[in-house]
Order: C-alpha cells, then sequence, then structure tokens
C-alpha cells in the first residue's frame, strides 16, 4: 500500500532531485556569464556614444583627452559586408538553385554539398591567409595591396557555405506540386525557377542571407591582414583599393591600446555592432516565426 | 490531320528559350562549382606557400618551439600545443554545462515560455563577435578573475598546470573565453538532438518505471548521442580555429611552459600577430603553421560529417 506514495527517501528519487539541481546549477553557470556579459557591453558601451561618435576621425592613439569618432570604420564595415554580399548573394544562391533544383543526388552534388559543410568549418583566420596570398602579396587587384576589396573578399569566403545551405535548403521546402504545375502549363525550367520556385522560398533565403550577413559584419580575422585599418574618412570609390578601417578591427586594434580614450572607442563600437548584430537577429527570427505560423494555417 | 501536326509543331520551344534554359542550368553549375574551387584552392595555396619551410624544417617543425626571425628559425610546437590544450580543456568544461543546460531547457522543470526564452537567449549569444568577447575579456574578466587565479597558484601551485605566478593574461582565461563562446554552440545542438528523441521513448520508459533521470541516462542521452557528438566536434573546430578573442587574451608568448597561468600561444593567434608585419621565410613558416591548423580543422569537420551520417537517428 505504502508504495503507492512518493517516497522522498528512496534512493532513485535522492538521485532524481540530485540531477535536477545538477542540471539548474548547469543552467545557472552557463547563462549567468552570458547575461552579465550582454548588459556590461550594452551598458558599458551605450554609455559612450555620442552625436560626435558618428561623424568623426578617429584619432592616433597617445591623446588620452580625446579619441574622436569612428565614421571611418563604420562606413568601412558597411561597404566592406556590401562587397561580401554582392560577391557571396549571387554565386550562393546560384550554385543552392543547382543543388536544390537541377542535380538528382549524383556525386558531384554530393561532393559540393560536402564541401559546403567543410567551407563552413575553415578557420575564418585562413579565409584571410587565402586572400592574402591570393590578391594582398600579389597585388593582383591594380598594384593596390591591402584593400576593402581584399577585406570584402575575405568576407565573401565566410558567407558563401551560409547561402548555399539556406537556398538549398529553402528550395527544398517548395512543394513539388507547384513545380509539376509551372511545368505543366509549358514553362520551362528557368522561368519555373525564376518566378515561382525562388519566390515562394524567398522568404526563408532572405533570413538565412540576412544572418550570414550579420555574421560576417563581425568577423575580424579575415580582415585584420586583408583590408588593415585606416584612420581617415572615406571619400570616394577609389578608397576600395586602400587600406579600409572596420568596426570589428577598430575593437581589436583599441582594445589592445594602453590608452583610456581608445579603449572607450572600443567600447562604443562593440556596442554599435552587438546592438545591430542582435536587432537584425531578433527581427529574422520573428520573420521565421511569423512565416512558419501563416504556413501553418 | 493536317490541323494536329502544326498544333504539334508549335508546342516546340522558341530557340531563344531554350538555349536561356540551358545557359540558366550551365551558369548555376558553374556556381555551384564555385565551393569546391574555393575549397581546393585553399588548400592548394596555403601548402604551396608553406613549401619553403615545409622543405626546410620537414615535421620537425611541430615537435620545436623556436621562433626566431632573426636565426631564421622555426618551430611551431608552442602554438600548435597551444591550440589543442585551450580547444580540448575548454570542451572539457563546455560540454556537461552545455549538456547540463540543454536537458534543463528540454526537460519540464521550467514553464515552457521560460524555457523557449532561456532557449533563445542562448542562441541569439552565438552571434555576439568573438572580438567583442575578446573585449571584454581584457576589460571584464580578467580583473574579476585575478584573486581567484592568485588564489590556484598559491594552493596548486605544486601541479605544474599551475606553476607560475599569473601576471595579466593567460591561457586559462583564453581557455575560459573560449568556454563563454562555445557553450551556446554545444546547448543549442544538444537541445536540438534531445528534442528530436520522439516522445514515445520516454513515455515507454515511463511507463515500465523508470524515474526521471533514469530515463534521461539511458535512453534519452544514448538516443541523441550522435548529435550531441557532432554539435561537440563542430565546437572543437571552432575552437581550434576561433581567433579574435584567444588572441586577445592569451598573452602571446612563444616561451613554452606546462602552465595554464602563464601566457601561451595558438597557431591561429600566431598568425593575427605575425601575419602583417612579416616577411621572407617567416612567411613561409607562418603559411605552414597555417596549413596544420587548416588539417586539424579539416579532420575534425569531416570527422563530424561522418559520425553525422553514420549514427543519424533511425526512429
Amino acid at each position: 500500500m505504502n508504495s503507492l506514495y512518493y517516497q522522498k527517501r528512496l534512493s532513485r528519487n535522492i538521485g532524481d532531485k540530485f540531477f535536477t539541481s545538477l542540471s539548474v546549477i548547469c543552467a545557472l553557470i552557463a547563462i549567468l556569464p552570458l547575461i552579465f556579459l550582454v548588459t556590461y557591453i550594452l551598458i558599458k558601451g551605450g554609455s559612450q556614444i555620442t552625436p560626435e561618435l558618428f561623424t568623426l576621425e578617429p584619432n592616433p592613439p597617445g591623446d588620452d583627452l580625446d579619441a574622436g569618432g569612428i565614421n571611418p570604420a563604420l562606413i568601412g564595415t558597411l561597404i566592406i559586408t556590401t562587397i561580401a554580399s554582392i560577391i557571396a548573394i549571387p554565386v550562393g544562391v546560384g550554385g543552392g538553385i543547382y543543388l536544390a533544383e537541377y542535380s538528382k543526388g549524383g556525386a558531384f552534388s554530393r561532393f559540393i554539398r560536402f564541401g559546403v559543410n567543410v567551407l563552413a568549418g575553415v578557420p575564418s583566420i585562413i579565409a584571410g591567409v587565402f586572400i592574402y596570398a591570393l590578391i594582398v602579396s600579389t597585388k593582383i587587384l591594380f598594384g593596390s595591396m591591402y584593400s576593402g576589396l581584399a577585406g570584402g573578399m575575405a568576407l565573401s569566403i565566410l558567407m558563401l557555405p551560409t547561402v548555399i545551405k539556406t537556398t538549398d535548403e529553402g528550395l527544398k521546402l517548395v512543394p513539388n506540386e507547384l513545380r509539376y504545375a509551372s511545368l505543366g502549363v509549358g514553362a520551362s525550367m528557368y522561368t519555373t525557377i525564376l518566378k515561382v520556385t525562388l519566390p515562394s522560398a524567398f522568404r526563408s533565403i532572405a533570413t538565412g542571407v540576412v544572418l550570414g550577413i550579420a555574421r560576417a559584419a563581425g568577423e575580424t580575422a579575415p580582415l585584420i591582414f586583408t583590408a588593415l585599418f585606416s584612420y581617415y574618412y572615406i571619400t570616394g570609390f577609389g578608397d576600395l583599393f586602400y587600406e579600409m578601417g572596420s568596426l570589428a578591427v577598430l575593437i581589436y586594434n583599441f582594445a589592445l591600446e594602453p590608452y583610456d580614450a581608445q579603449n572607450k572607442l572600443a567600447w562604443a563600437a562593440s556596442f554599435i555592432l552587438v546592438l545591430s548584430i542582435l536587432s537584425v537577429n531578433i527581427f529574422s527570427r520573428i520573420l521565421a516565426a511569423f512565416t512558419e505560423k501563416t504556413k501553418r494555417v | 490531320m493536317e490541323e494536329k501536326l502544326t498544333l504539334f509543331k508549335n508546342r516546340k520551344r522558341f530557340g531563344i528559350e531554350k538555349n536561356i534554359d540551358i545557359i540558366f542550368k550551365n551558369t548555376s553549375l558553374v556556381l555551384s562549382s564555385f565551393v569546391a574551387i574555393i575549397l581546393l584552392g585553399i588548400i592548394l595555396v596555403v601548402f604551396f606557400q608553406s613549401f619553403e619551410s615545409f622543405s626546410r624544417y620537414g615535421l620537425k617543425f611541430l615537435v620545436t618551439s623556436e621562433w626566431n626571425p632573426v636565426k631564421d628559425e622555426y618551430g611551431a610546437f608552442t602554438a600548435i600545443y597551444g591550440t589543442l590544450v585551450t580547444s580540448f580543456l575548454s570542451l572539457l568544461i563546455t560540454i556537461p554545462l552545455g549538456v547540463g543546460t540543454a536537458i534543463f531547457i528540454t526537460e519540464d522543470f521550467v514553464p515552457k515560455v521560460a524555457r523557449e526564452i532561456i532557449g533563445s537567449f542562448v542562441e541569439l549569444l552565438a552571434a555576439i563577435p568573438s572580438v567583442v568577447l575578446g573585449l571584454w575579456a581584457i576589460f571584464v574578466m580578467e580583473p574579476f578573475l585575478r584573486a581567484f587565479f592568485v588564489f590556484l597558484h598559491n594552493f596548486f601551485g605544486w601541479i605544474p598546470l599551475f606553476s607560475t605566478e599569473p601576471t595579466g593574461r593567460n591561457s586559462l582565461l583564453a581557455i575560459l573565453i573560449l568556454v563563454v563562446m562555445l557553450l551556446p554552440i554545444v546547448t543549442s545542438i544538444a537541445r536540438d538532438s534531445l528534442n528530436q528523441v520522439p516522445k514515445k521513448l520516454r513515455n515507454a520508459a515511463y511507463g515500465i518505471g523508470a524515474s526521471r533521470w533514469k530515463t534521461i541516462f539511458s535512453v534519452i542521452l544514448p538516443a541523441a548521442l550522435s548529435g550531441i557528438m557532432a554539435g561537440v566536434l563542430l565546437a572543437l573546430g571552432r575552437a581550434m580555429g576561433e581567433t579574435m578573442a584567444v588572441t586577445m587574451i592569451i598573452g602571446n608568448s612563444n616561451a613554452f611552459s606546462w602552465s595554464l597561468l602563464s601566457p601561451g600561444y595558438t597557431i591561429s593567434s600566431m598568425l593575427a600577430n605575425q601575419f602583417g608585419e612579416a616577411d621572407g621565410s617567416q612567411v613561409s613558416s607562418l603559411f605552414y603553421a597555417a596549413f596544420v591548423l587548416m588539417i586539424l580543422s579539416l579532420v575534425v569537420n569531416i570527422f563530424a560529417q561522418w559520425l553525422v551520417k553514420k549514427f543519424s537517428l533511425k526512429y
């Protein structure tokens, strides 16, 4: 009769309690530093934000009173990630279209899918080393060495696997009936893809691509010896072929400076970088959740 | 009959449209092969650039730790050792924490809303750039943990791992910041694979009288093991290739030491530090080190993919 009731002292119940509290402790240890980290970045960085930050050039380290702003780095990050997107999105979407729409699961497509996964795991600094060897040291781009263009190319290598993967998976989710219907009324393959399958997979592809861009925007390692860094305003198209600053490299350089003013600038730059990356992430997550809901109906 | 034939003729596509179709297909084929070209290009370029150093030092490069641009003597043992030690030790800390957290958010200890908030919060953190983690490590974590390191040295200094006086940046800090970086990866992958275990299995275990943790240990974790292992390997690849956060906090010293409380080096931090200013045979040696790093991460990655394929869930 007693055995029908919950008995605290039973060894299995004591063991259960023990492991439950262990997992709670694990979760606490895991989550607390993360909360601490985010709030610290937001508070410490947010307190450094001033209007001049967005308009001034950073001053060279040494002047402890006034570090200037981060305008060139901000614009540089925008330009470098744009270059990376211009390269990676067409190549990635095109490659994804081949994998999802044309390939029939043969050796070639299996090899490419495997290659995409391997490329996604290549350390980001190796992408920088590769572009350094291929472009910076050979001065192949009109004689320029370190340049924003080279930096953008290095980042595009990191974006490419994400774009291909999301296109491939997004297109695979499109129901085959749509394709049959389109082909059945006499549309050719490319019309079907461009007018039917791509548009209906657009949202999931766009979400993945935007997340990939956000990740690339925060990458530092591929830029430190391809785009290098610059203290000066970006004034024209020609600046693409010279050293270009970026928020990520600014944070790296200025965090290691012994001067307080530069360190503060690094915090301000991290605030802007983290805030924009997190808001892009949250926004696309909401969008994805919304899409899922409408699909279910 | 005549009418039917003309209809049939008209069903042929126009030549231009046919050509566009073929061009479109082949363009996408070429674009998809870019992945293979880039991958092979990376391997070949890094290999050929390291050839000079490879032919001069051979495999001795991997086991000597002299790194002297003045005397032109190079060996990457310190960096390779640092890469392996930081990544493996950080994983050793991350795995129980990450899997424990994943169990916490897949079991019903707290309401579903709270679990989902924690889960998406952890996933968001994977998006924080590592350079920002490095900044945080320099200005917040290092001062915060300094007293703890001194304590560690005073009481456990007889263990070689803690034998040096802690002075600022060191390998242990790099390991800890890697833990912060890897936790979101391991947790979210472990959570996904735990969620994929069918409910039937859990109900069956409960039905024959297993307690909650008996079920977790004997049924759910084994069923999710392949996914978790793949996530762990993915995290290992990340840890070995991670550059910025580690470079900023590890201290960047090529002097070999068993102690975790002394400054260290990893391959990627060596590349980040020296690549910009290197010339001559130093460049080739750096490429050699980069090649070693690439092989390490390739092996880990390919093994992870193989594991997923081999042991993916069969329910």
